[in-house]
């Protein structure tokens, strides 16, 4: 079923209500971890290999303590801190665990990688205590690409991984694939690499530790998605118990995935926080964010499409590459690129017969960190290239041709074993395309061909899991399984709520969204519910924010939370009024009796609860508190768009011009819609960088390419399209809300749609492009080759 | 990122930061707006032992037209002050100074960075390093031991190296004739970046208004110096450039011209063929002012 | 390893000097090495946290202030070259808990996400908004180019000034009405 989005019945769920974020972040008031300012307080900053792969021979720090300003300087040797090792429950054959030093020891495997840290009493001094850093290495030959690595008698970047191969899965083969491919009247082939990119969060990442002595614990302040998971990476490494380590996350100036995994610095600020017992903050400069943080997305794609001659889609056979970097991230390892793409890469078609090998190499460049979308930007991107160059060869319109393969009738499971929830896959693709037509695009592209000019209209269709539950994560096999989030919902005296989540908002507006979840199930205003998160000793647990995972599983464990509690309080007044509970219900801020309107308010009840809990019968505790947990049980929930755009090729310079963007979007209930377009765009934005501007590439020495924001582009207003967002809402039938996510999808979609309008405008030219980003020098050529 | 250490030195007057410099030598580095030297500084890829911050000296700022029709710039104006310069100031004349300086960086560089820092940096795809060798200009050059005036074509010495010593000090660019027909374009990547190409164009067009007199073509980003085409110049000056073929034969010279290199932004190549799109742009462009 | 002698007298440093910031208004004197940059000042020594630091080398403009008015990057100023000049940061622009019509315009417009590049776009647009108070959507557009975004794709942060700059005029406009007899 598919409806315009409207609030509802005057609830706040679908309402574009104002961010309670914003006015303290307008203000200059945000609390970000470098504004963090303690008494006493030290500077942390890393010396790192210069080297891309080398044994240490000498580490002298002795000279590095001579530099006024510096307090103290530990090596590996000094901290003996346990390595973070990232497991998956597979057999060696599939996936071989490596271990990741918190600082490196004898080798080092990337340029960059930490091997000491310099404190001092001012960041200033601390750089030139870093300076100061003696280091001496025996070279070896980096491995610099997934090529070299995968070459037979390659240097190995670990010893125990044969081949530099950390994870080589088949994780599908229809039986008889090989027939439908002989037999298929059109097979069409599609190579692709996809550039090394950064997440790019503005804020980079940073932490501040200290040792509390009155509660005895580790306080970690750090910018992470992931808190609850950092106190367990903290507390193996340090050996502590993990109720000795708190760790908290103030704001967060964005995260994109580069900060779900672990880092190494954050652990080892913690343990110079502890030797030194005082606190301890490391700022990581844009260099090191650049260099030597964690990257993504570097894959490379050898696939073919079997289709009949009609255009159904017969079978897709892929194999895939991803170039991981040195080592495998925690929780996710480096399997995370491959095993999301293999277990995805069918999309929103009906496919009856899939083959894929993926695997993870390993290489001497910074390691990867899921981001933003994880491999689904680059299958889809292949996939849509694959129907692309099949509607040509078949002689068909290519939207068609989408059209006769997208799945329409749900519950589908697909080839893949995976089951997928309603959507409105070939809806969105329909308005996409018919706004298109509408606004005159495809006379302008006609009207321009006969000028000589170069446009082009792309789109690309695609669906998102969002909700992961443990049972999904389970199945890749990870030996930490995400996947259900918790919530507590308390009433105050005064009838105003806390509502804590073990999600980590930084950026999406969780302290409006979740406010409204649980605003509107108790009939509170917006600005008497507060969203606590980031605090390890006042969150239970949780999960953190990544996977598009928050509103449709975090989200619903608050609604189950608040629903409890208006239970709680409608149980409270049944027993003030001496009547069956079945006789009231929730109103505005208050609880009413049905038949005679008489109401209790909230604040009435919680006077009741905490301050006259005699008055309380003896079947109800004291207070007003609720817990609840969920999780999801099924392959989980797919939100899904199409993503359409217009651009124009200028031949004297090569450069990309998007004329036009439009997404259709499906997230299921929207809570709030502006939320929602908000995150569409930013997204949008970032598929675009991928597409056309940013990347990242060593040289022969294992040198990046990038060191600042001269070479790193990160698309600026000028570079970035405005964009139109239609909504359609496909409600979820399993979480609380309806809702499903939508924090990844525009990331998704937007390097394929961006790509198959550059090959539309580049039709006459007869040159294909398949991989990105595409450079302005690669457009000029391929219009050069038709002239 | 951050910078090491270094003495902080106020100048007073174009005299005393002279001699201070001569007294401080080679390990000292003069600060005006510093949005080329300070970037460098915190990536520790220039480290100073002394700044002398030229900021004080007033009369280093300021926009001057002289009654023969020369453009007199003081090496502190920001570009942003030369950008919002009224007519009176920088007139049709010398539009082209104006107007190239929306290719400078982005607002918040312009309103510190200065004409004179630019110059003394010597980015060879720096804006007015073009402007310099298209307008010919006379660049002032003050030492401890007196003034005197460079031609922008003996100013550029290479890859960030000029012709100052290091005791003296850019006190004013001169543009001396009035370039009414001239024009700067350029192509990045990025908007804001460094040009990946720069092309100007500075046209003497005769009464007619078609027939070219005398030309000049410079060339940013593709050597280490702005690099001058003459016979790209030549072409404009033997046919008229309304007529059929002369732009493109105009641009295919000045791409023959150079030898540019290949980098992480663009191969000799593409480097080529941005050359003759954007000389053939500048080129109409300043014809039709 | 730790050092032998803690370096912990304040006269460690040669290169101390002691700088008079004006900022926001107040008068601010503090003795700090001659290499520390205005943003760390502003942040470390003055505590105005508000303006942030995210790539130290002019190009994403999250430390972007007034000086004197005008737009600039406190990352590429040595805090002594801030001498004589009004410094604003993004703390002046509200009064109390009452929001500026620029600071409401980004709020109405969800021209802001996770809020680290917020201030810096404020102080941009402040700046720009006072010396061009009539641009084009076009040159707010280019002018927005100035800094860098990585969650909203510039769009909604381009549609807060242009509403800012409308009301602004308006409001200019109703004045002058009221004023003329």
């Amino acid at each position: 079923m598919t409806t315009e989005p409207k609030p509802s019945d005057g609830s706040l769920i679908g309402a574009s209500v104002a961010r309670q974020e914003d006015p303290r972040l307008v203000s200059g008031r945000g609390r970000f971890t470098d504004d963090l300012r303690l008494p006493g307080m030290l500077y942390a900053q890393f010396v790192r290999s210069r080297v891309a792969h080398g044994t240490v021979t000498s580490l002298d720090l002795a000279p590095v303590l001579e530099v006024p300003g510096v307090v103290a300087a530990y090596s590996a040797d000094d901290l003996k801190l346990v390595d973070i090792t990232a497991r998956l429950d597979r057999p060696v054959s599939e996936f071989v665990p490596t271990g990741m030093p918190v600082l490196a020891r004898d080798r080092v495997r990337y340029a960059g990688e930490p091997l000491a840290v310099v404190v001092a009493r001012d960041p200033y001094a601390a750089e030139d205590g870093v300076e100061a850093a003696k280091v001496e290495y025996d070279l070896r030959q980096p491995v610099t690409s997934a090529a070299q690595a995968l070459a037979p008698e390659a240097t190995l970047v670990h010893d125990e991984a044969p081949a530099n191969t950390l994870l080589d899965v088949s994780m599908f083969a229809t039986e008889g694939i090989d027939e439908v491919f002989a037999e298929a009247g059109h097979v069409v082939t599609v190579n692709t690499s996809t550039g090394r990119q950064n997440a790019l969060p503005l804020e980079t990442r940073g932490a501040v530790a200290e040792w509390d002595d009155r509660d005895r614990q580790l306080s970690l302040t750090t910018s992470s998605q992931v808190p609850h998971q950092v106190r367990t990476v903290a507390a193996a490494c340090l050996g502590m118990d993990e109720s000795a380590v708190r760790v908290i996350v103030p704001d967060m100036g964005g995260g994109f995935g580069l900060k779900c995994v672990v880092g190494r610095e954050e652990i080892v600020t913690a343990a110079a926080a502890l030797r030194l017992r005082r606190p301890v903050k490391w700022t990581e400069d844009r260099k090191d964010a650049l260099t030597a943080s964690f990257l993504g997305r570097e894959q490379h794609y050898d696939a073919r499409a079997a289709f009949s001659a009609e255009g159904r889609l017969l079978a897709l056979d892929a194999d895939i590459v991803c170039d991981m970097g040195a080592y495998s991230c925690y929780p996710f390892t480096a399997g995370i690129e491959p095993m999301m793409a293999s277990s995805e890469m069918p999309s929103v078609y009906r496919l009856p017969a899939y083959r894929v090998r993926a695997r993870a190499v390993t290489t001497n460049k910074a390691p990867s960190a899921p981001y933003r979308g994880v491999s689904r930007p680059q299958y889809v991107q292949v996939v849509e290239r694959l129907f692309e160059r099949a509607a040509r060869e078949l002689g068909m319109d290519a939207v068609e041709l989408r059209r006769r393969n997208l799945i329409t009738e749900f519950p589908y499971t697909g080839v893949n074993n995976v089951t997928y929830d309603p959507g409105s896959y070939l809806e969105s693709l329909n308005l996409c395309e018919q706004t298109m037509r509408d606004e005159g695009w495809y006379e302008l592209r006609e009207r321009a061909a006969a000028e000589g000019r170069h446009l082009g209209i792309g789109y690309s269709c695609f669906s998102e899991r969002t909700g992961y539950g443990s049972k999904a994560f389970a199945q890749r096999k990870m030996e930490v399984v995400p996947g259900f989030d918790i919530s507590e919902v308390r009433m105050d005296v005064s009838g105003a709520l806390v509502v804590t989540t073990g999600t980590m908002s930084h950026g999406q507006s969780h302290e409006t969204t979740f406010a409204q979840i649980a605003a509107s199930e108790l009939g509170l205003e917006l600005s008497r519910v507060r969203v606590h998160q980031g605090d390890t000793n006042r969150v239970t647990y949780g999960w953190g924010t990544y996977a598009s995972r928050s509103v449709s599983i975090g989200g619903s464990a608050v609604r189950r939370a608040a629903r409890q509690l208006g239970e709680k309080l409608c149980a409270i007044a049944a027993a003030r009024w001496d009547v069956p509970v079945a006789e009231v219900e929730l109103g505005r801020a208050a609880v009413r009796h049905r038949a005679d309107g008489a109401q209790l308010t909230f604040a009435e009840l919680a006077d009741v609860a905490y301050l006259k809990s005699h008055l309380l019968p003896p079947e109800l505790e004291p207070g007003l508190s609720e817990t609840a947990s969920f999780d999801v049980s099924t392959d989980g929930t797919f939100s899904n768009a199409t993503h359409g755009t217009v651009v124009e090729l200028h031949p004297g310079t090569g450069q990309v011009e998007i004329l036009r963007y439009v997404c259709v979007e499906d997230c299921g209930v929207a809570i709030n819609p502006r939320v929602v377009d908000g995150q569409t765009r930013g997204g949008i934005a970032q598929g675009v960088a991928g597409a056309l501007f940013e990347r990242i590439t060593y040289d022969d020495q294992g040198e990046p390419s990038a060191t600042s924001f001269m070479d790193y582009k990160v698309p600026t207003a000028l570079e970035t399209p405005e964009v139109s967002v239609h909504h359609l809402e496909t409600p979820c039938a399993f979480t609380e809300t309806g809702a499903k996510g939508v924090g990844e999808g525009g990331t998704i979609g937007a390097p394929a749609a961006v790509l198959n309008a550059v090959n539309d405008a580049l039709t006459p030219t007869g040159v294909e492009l398949d991989s990105t980003p595409v450079t302005p020098e690669t457009v000029a050529r391929a219009l050069e080759h038709a002239s | 990122m951050k910078p090491a250490a270094f003495t902080y030195h106020r100048g007073r007057d174009v005299d005393g930061v002279t001699r201070l410099l001569r007294e401080l030598g080679e390990d000292a580095k003069v600060l005006a707006g510093g949005q080329s030297l300070v970037p460098m500084m915190n990536f520790r890829l220039a480290r100073p032992q002394h700044l002398v911050d030229i900021a004080g000296l007033r009369e280093l700022v300021g926009i001057h037209n002289d009654p023969d029709g020369a453009l007199r710039i003081g090496a502190l104006t920001t570009h942003h002050a030369v950008e919002t310069a009224p007519s009176t100031r920088v007139g049709r004349n010398h539009a082209v100074v104006r107007e190239a300086m929306r290719w400078v960086g982005h607002l918040p560089i312009r309103t510190r960075g200065t004409v004179g820092g630019s110059l003394a940096h010597a980015d060879a795809t720096a804006e007015w390093c073009l402007l310099a060798i298209l307008l010919d200009a006379q660049l002032t050059v003050r030492g401890p031991d007196g003034e005197r005036a460079v031609p922008a074509a003996d100013f550029f010495h290479g890859y960030f190296t000029t012709a100052l010593d290091s005791d003296e000090l850019l006190t004013e660019i001169v543009f001396p004739r009035p370039a009414p027909h001239s024009a700067l374009t350029e192509f990045a990547e990025r908007h804001g970046d460094f040009a990946t190409v720069s092309a100007a164009v500075s046209l003497d067009l005769a009464e007619d208004g078609d027939t070219v007199r005398g030309a000049r073509i410079v060339l940013g980003g593709v050597d280490a110096l702005p690099v001058r085409c003459p016979e790209a110049e030549a072409v404009l000056s033997r046919d008229r450039p309304g007529t059929g073929g002369v732009l493109d034969e105009c641009a295919e010279a000045a791409a023959e011209h150079i030898d540019p290199p290949s980098d992480d932004n663009g191969s000799a190549h593409y480097r080529r063929l941005l050359t003759r799109t954007l000389v053939r742009r500048a080129c109409e462009e300043a014809m039709t002012r | 390893m730790t050092a032998s002698t803690p370096p912990h007298s304040t006269a460690q440093y040669e290169n101390s000097q002691l700088v008079s910031l004006q900022v926001n208004g107040e008068t601010y004197e503090v003795v700090t090495e001659a290499r520390r940059t205005l943003a760390d000042v502003l942040r470390q020594d003055l505590g105005l946290t508000g303006t942030h630091l995210a790539c130290e080398h002019g190009i994403c403009g999250a430390c972007t202030v007034l000086l004197d008015g005008a737009p600039a990057r406190a990352c590429l100023m040595f805090a002594a070259q801030a001498e004589g000049s009004a410094v604003r940061t993004v703390e002046s622009l509200a009064d109390g808990e009452e929001l500026s019509d620029l600071q409401q315009a980004f709020s109405d417009h969800h021209g802001l996400q996770c809020g680290f590049c917020t201030s810096g776009f404020l102080m941009l647009a402040e700046g720009f908004l006072a010396e061009r108070p009539e641009p084009s959507r076009a040159e707010i557009r280019e002018t927005v180019a100035s800094n860098l975004c990585r969650c909203t794709g510039y769009q909604t942060i381009v549609d807060a000034i242009e509403d800012c700059a409308t009301k602004r005029r308006a409001a200019f406009q109703a004045q002058l009405d009221g004023e003329s007899p």
